[in-house]
């Protein structure tokens, strides 16, 4: 494979590559959602992907972890390449965690039993060490004392943290977040990203769909604007978002900005 | 600015208004909302009215009960004869073998009893280690049943299943039926939503197969056809085989019920658990199945009460099931003429096995209902 160097360990002090996407192509049937997609993520690095609807943003976050399946191009996750391996596939998807626009909490499993099922079956923690760090990440997005009520108790931005807190207790090196705020309601969307901005400042390393232009100018450190498919502009936020170079950009943020 | 601040003020909450809450109001809307509303409660309470007193009459104030023969009916025609069903009381339960074996009685009574001690703590809520005794109903239970019932061990005389009937196997065929077609239907059901095409083709197969034929031919083929795939002299027993085609069938139609309950699953169930890196069995076991038998809970159940009926269907291969135990008996000499009351005795109970199956699902729904906000 081409891209094999650069999963290699950088000879300098250079950032080094968590994710490494090289000519990354998809499809959908006929319709070619991604084109030649490069991408690399550093590690500690915070990215958040803004674009159109349709753009394909939320398919390349979903290719990291493989929910959906690329046909040409190379994805390499902390050195292991993304193929039809199953086993492989499900050991990048155990150290990569992701949130969903629609949290996809388990309703039949307490906030804590969602938290700990993971680790304990997948990670082989015992059930005292699970509910210890489930109990600890909860503490951490601030809902310990919900631990024992179903999800479908609790509001949506109560959720969303308590699905932030599920990824985290799999103690993951990358987290993926596909659009976290866009399905709460305005006043819950403040505590979601809080909690985000947090877990940016303990060094997560983090690829963030969304269309919070807030949270992308205080969090990222670099911005990606995607359109058809491809990456039309990426930038760091200052520059981003005051001298957007291409066209379509400065539409685009007239069109979300000026509202 | 200060001057024009709005001050949000809570009102208090009241009560509704009087003539909308209580039994005359429900009465008053349910019953007597319009004017065809009014006509169809009278006219009911008329049908009501005309039927059930003289029912009543005949089957508990009128009704026989005494004695051991016919000469008690026979004198008071004017109630109900359940001297009939007293008599034949252990024929319609056990079957024709225990009935006429008194010192052997004692095996189907210990068979149900022990059913019934094992089912009961099941229903209620706060019964604790409940998988224990599922595991035990599923596992030990099956084999107590033979030990006792079928016999052959502990010096137990063996009984031949063809002499097995009444209550005793419509329980036998359904319980088999039920308990082996359940993981067979679950399998069946994930199979046929299978993303691997020789699995998922061998299962729309088999359930189109089974589910586009009748049980009674289904029955008749495993009475009269499966011997001859056996060589001569091996002589399949007939409960037997009436069990293996009521299974099969009965795991197409499960499986479909259980198909229902896993395509109303959200995608984003299965994406979120193989985000955290679990494989096919675990978010199956752990995360999809849960939900999907949650939601077919109804139509499982559903599918489970027709087979505890259809069983009565074994009549047509020769075996005496309570509906046609029930037949036969009051066609005997003994009680020719009473077959109302053989009938209704049959038919209460399989309402009752089939009502407490229903209730049970709805109370199993309602308990797993945690998708509701806390009150």
């Amino acid at each position: 494979m081409t891209s094999s160097a650069a999963s290699k360990t950088p000879t300098k002090t250079e950032p080094s590559p968590i994710i490494t996407i090289n000519k990354l192509n998809k499809w959908y049937g006929k319709f070619h959602v991604l084109k030649d997609i490069d991408l690399n993520v550093n590690k500690t690095e915070k990215i958040v992907i803004c674009g159109p609807s349709g753009s394909g943003k939320s398919t390349l976050i979903r290719c990291i972890n493989r929910l959906e399946v690329h046909q040409e191009g190379s994805i390499i996750v902390d050195g292991t390449e993304l193929t039809d391996d199953v086993k492989q596939i499900n050991e990048i998807r155990s150290d990569v965690g992701m949130v969903f626009q629609h949290f996809n909490l388990f309703p039949h499993l307490t906030v804590l039993e969602n938290c700990t099922l993971a680790p304990i079956w997948v990670r082989k923690k015992s059930k005292v060490e699970a509910d210890e760090l489930g109990m600890e990440l909860l503490t951490k997005v601030r809902i310990p004392d919900q631990a024992h009520k179903y999800p479908g108790q609790l509001s949506g931005g109560q959720q969303q943290r308590v699905a932030i807190a599920r990824a985290l207790c799999m103690q993951p090196r990358v987290m993926l977040f596909d659009e976290p705020t866009s399905a709460l309601d305005p006043e819950m969307i403040k505590e979601v990203l809080e909690t985000m901005i947090e877990l940016a400042e303990s060094g997560m390393t983090m690829l963030v769909v969304t269309h919070e232009m807030g949270f992308a100018n205080k969090v990222a450190d670099r911005v990606i604007f995607m359109d058809e498919g491809q990456i039309v502009e990426q930038n760091d936020p200052e520059n981003f978002f005051n001298n957007p170079k291409s066209e379509r950009t400065k539409l685009f943020l007239s069109q979300i900005l000026n509202h | 600015m200060a001057d024009s601040t709005l001050k949000f003020k809570k009102l208090p909450d009241r009560d509704p208004p009087e003539n909308t809450i209580g039994w005359i109001a429900w009465i008053r809307d349910n019953l007597f909302s319009s004017a065809t509303n009014t006509l169809t409660t009278l006219i009911f309470v008329y049908l009501f009215y005309l039927y059930i007193p003289p029912f009543i009459e005949w089957a508990i104030i009128n009704a026989n009960i005494s004695g051991t023969d016919r000469s008690v009916c026979d004198a008071n025609k004017s109630g109900a004869c359940w001297t009939f069903i007293k008599v034949r009381l252990e024929q319609l339960l056990f079957g024709l073998y225990f009935a006429s074996n008194p010192e052997q009685t004692w095996r189907p009574i210990v068979a149900f009893s022990v059913f019934g001690m094992l089912i009961f703590p099941l229903v209620i809520d706060k019964t604790p280690h409940k998988k224990w005794l599922l595991l035990a109903l599923l596992t030990l239970y099956p084999v107590l049943f033979i030990c006792v019932v079928y016999g052959g061990v502990f010096g137990i005389p063996v009984s031949d299943t063809g002499q097995w009937g009444g209550l005793l196997l419509t329980f036998a065929l359904s319980f088999v039926g039920i308990i082996v077609a359940l993981p067979l239907g679950i399998l069946l059901a994930l199979g046929r939503r299978s993303e691997m095409p020789i699995v998922k083709m061998m299962s729309v197969t088999y359930i189109e197969f089974w589910r586009g034929t009748p049980l009674i031919t289904i029955l008749f083929m495993a009475s009269v056809m499966l011997p001859l795939f056996f060589p001569s002299g091996v002589d399949f027993d007939k409960v037997v085989r009436a069990m293996i085609g009521i299974t099969l069938f009965q795991s197409a139609y499960t499986a479909e019920a259980v198909r229902g309950g896993l395509q109303a699953i959200d995608k984003g169930q299965n994406e979120a658990s193989m985000a955290l890196g679990m494989g096919y069995w675990r978010r199956t076991i752990l995360i999809i199945l849960p939900q999907a038998l949650k939601i077919s809970i109804p139509s499982i159940v559903n599918t489970f009460i027709a087979l505890f009926k259809d069983t009565s269907l074994v009549s047509i291969i020769g075996l005496l099931d309570l509906l046609k135990m029930a037949q036969n008996s009051s066609r005997s000499l003994d009680w020719n003429g009473y077959d109302i009351e053989g009938y209704l005795f049959a038919g209460f109970v399989f309402w009752i096995f089939c009502f407490g199956m229903s209730s049970y699902s709805q109370k199993l729904e309602r308990k797993l209902d945690t998708d509701r906000r806390a009150e």
